[in-house]
């Protein structure tokens, strides 16, 4: 039958000659192979002990920043939440109080931030439309659970634990 | 005299039997280590330095283990079954020369449990024997899979039993005895060895031995993916364990076997010409008989970690078809040579 679209192919089975039918040439070639290995550097990670180091752009658990002067940079506008394509964030916002000037940069801050792990799908979106630079996904992989609202991180988890602004000063 | 003898060949014995469970123990190690650096990865590392405490911990895992027997197996067989599996794998080691005589005081122990002059049947008998134990505990499990399983097994070990006992005529031809001490004690030195002058006859030796235990790529009595597991399907813990372990053991023996039927035991070359008394020459052909065995071993597991299995109508094919007339080949082959030999030379 004439082929349609001209790329059929004929398989065809010749008869082995005398060396392919006693196998043993072919057999020393796969030791040789295989021997070749035994003695090749081995590429395996020992993981526990030894992490092998995370891509550039390797998107991890979210978190929070602060500015220079330890202050949370959040001004919780939103347009995080608003970008999620998986809807994975809510907040609420507060007004920042008398005496609360060295806790948050302006006058509006996230009172609650959550994010829900389970629906996050870390494609960054939220990193890209944050206007104050103030989430990154700059941290580990998320951890396994046994509860789904263990999942559901607030800012407890997410906020950048407060540094030293004398010792920063220093380095 | 009748004691000191006594005490002599069970210290032997302990000894052998000591070394045959450990090699067989650290085979599994050493298989698992093996099979990692030629998949470029590592083997078990975790237990102790390098993993060296794993066998210990498997052992321990299989003792520890539920032990199941189905409810229709026959009891008494099943448990048979793997006792008769390894108790044949271990006295095949009886008849192996390990070194010549070592001289303490006036006293000279000769390196070999029992030195009878029928060495290479005494083998056969025990490796015949062996079937048992696959084909008891493959028919005492009351299941079709392990039957089946035990009937490929037995019927590959016949078959290549033949094999086997073809390819060592023509090297008894050659020897014209069947002590194996004696046949290793005819290879002194380096050219004597028998592979030079049965190199087709070793050749068929090593496929039918790796055949008779079981290894890839004749591992055909477990088949995981035709007949569920095998015929050990319904063995579980510790009767797993000793068929598995008894599998090493020979694997342990046949490659002490190919070492001294073929490559000289413990002959090393130039033994002779280097002026060492003769207790430094039988400690140093111990160790080198040693060294053979662990090549032979690690040979066993290279092929093992290359090769695919065989098709069961292949295996067949090559036992029956390929093999033997090759075998009986070799062996007018041997007899013309040696006729020529006597009557010209």
């Amino acid at each position: 039958m004439q082929s349609l679209s001209n790329r059929k192919k004929v398989l065809e089975q010749k008869p082995m000659n005398f060396w392919e039918r006693i196998y043993l040439p072919a057999i020393f070639k796969g030791l040789s192979i295989t021997l070749r290995h035994f003695f090749k550097k081995i590429p395996t990670v020992k993981y526990p002990e030894e992490v092998r180091p995370y891509s550039k752009n390797f998107r991890g658990q979210h978190s929070l920043k602060r500015d220079e002067e330890g202050k949370e940079r959040c001004t919780a506008c939103g347009l995080c939440a608003l970008s999620c394509p998986a809807e994975a964030i809510t907040m609420t916002s507060a007004e920042r109080a008398k005496g609360e000037e060295h806790l948050y940069r302006e006058e509006k801050y996230a009172a609650v931030y959550e994010i829900n792990m389970l629906r996050c799908i870390f494609c960054g979106l939220c990193e890209e439309a944050c206007p104050k630079e103030a989430i990154y996904l700059d941290g580990p992989h998320v951890t396994a659970d046994y509860l789904r609202k263990d999942f559901i991180y607030g800012k407890d988890k997410l906020v950048e634990p407060k540094f030293d602004i004398t010792k920063l000063a220093k380095d | 005299m009748e004691t000191a003898f006594l005490l002599e060949k069970l210290i032997l014995v302990v000894v052998v039997f000591t070394i045959t469970l450990v090699i067989a123990m650290y085979s599994t190690l050493a298989e698992r280590k093996i099979a990692g650096f030629m998949q470029d990865r590592h083997g078990p590392d975790r237990a102790g330095a390098f993993g060296l405490l794993q066998p210990l911990c498997d052992g321990g895992k299989f003792f520890f283990k539920e032990e199941i027997i189905p409810a229709g197996a026959h009891k008494g067989l099943f448990i048979i079954g793997p006792v008769i599996a390894i108790i044949t794998a271990c006295i095949s080691s009886a008849v192996i020369p390990w070194g010549q005589t070592l001289t303490i005081g006036d006293a000279s122990i000769k390196l070999q449990v029992a030195e009878v002059n029928i060495g290479v049947l005494y083998i056969f008998g025990v490796i015949a024997l062996g079937v048992y134990g696959i084909m008891l505990g493959g028919w005492a499990s009351n299941n079709k899979f392990s039957l089946m399983g035990a009937i490929r097994a037995a019927s590959q070990s016949i078959s290549y039993e033949i094999g086997l006992g073809l390819s060592l005529i023509a090297l008894l031809m050659v020897t014209g005895t069947l002590s194996i001490g004696e046949i290793v004690a005819q290879q002194s030195g380096f050219v004597n060895w028998n592979i030079w002058s049965q190199p087709l006859g070793f050749l068929i030796f090593v496929v039918c031995a790796f055949a008779e235990c079981n290894r890839v790529p004749f591992d055909l009595p477990e088949c995981e993916t035709e007949l569920v597991g095998g015929y050990h399907t319904e063995y579980s813990s510790m009767k797993l364990g000793l068929y598995m372990f008894s599998e090493y053991i020979n694997m342990f023996v046949s490659s002490a076997l190919m070492a001294a039927l073929y490559f000289g035991g413990y002959n090393f070359p130039f033994m002779n010409d280097l002026g060492l008394s003769a207790n430094w020459i039988t400690i140093i052909g111990v160790l080198v008989f040693f060294a053979k065995i662990f090549a032979f071993i690690f040979f066993f597991m290279w092929i093992r970690w290359t090769l695919p299995r065989f098709r069961y109508d292949q295996l067949m094919r090559l036992g029956w078809k390929k093999l033997i007339p090759l075998a009986i080949a070799n062996i007018v082959l041997t007899g013309v040579i040696i006729l020529i030999k006597d009557t010209f030379f």
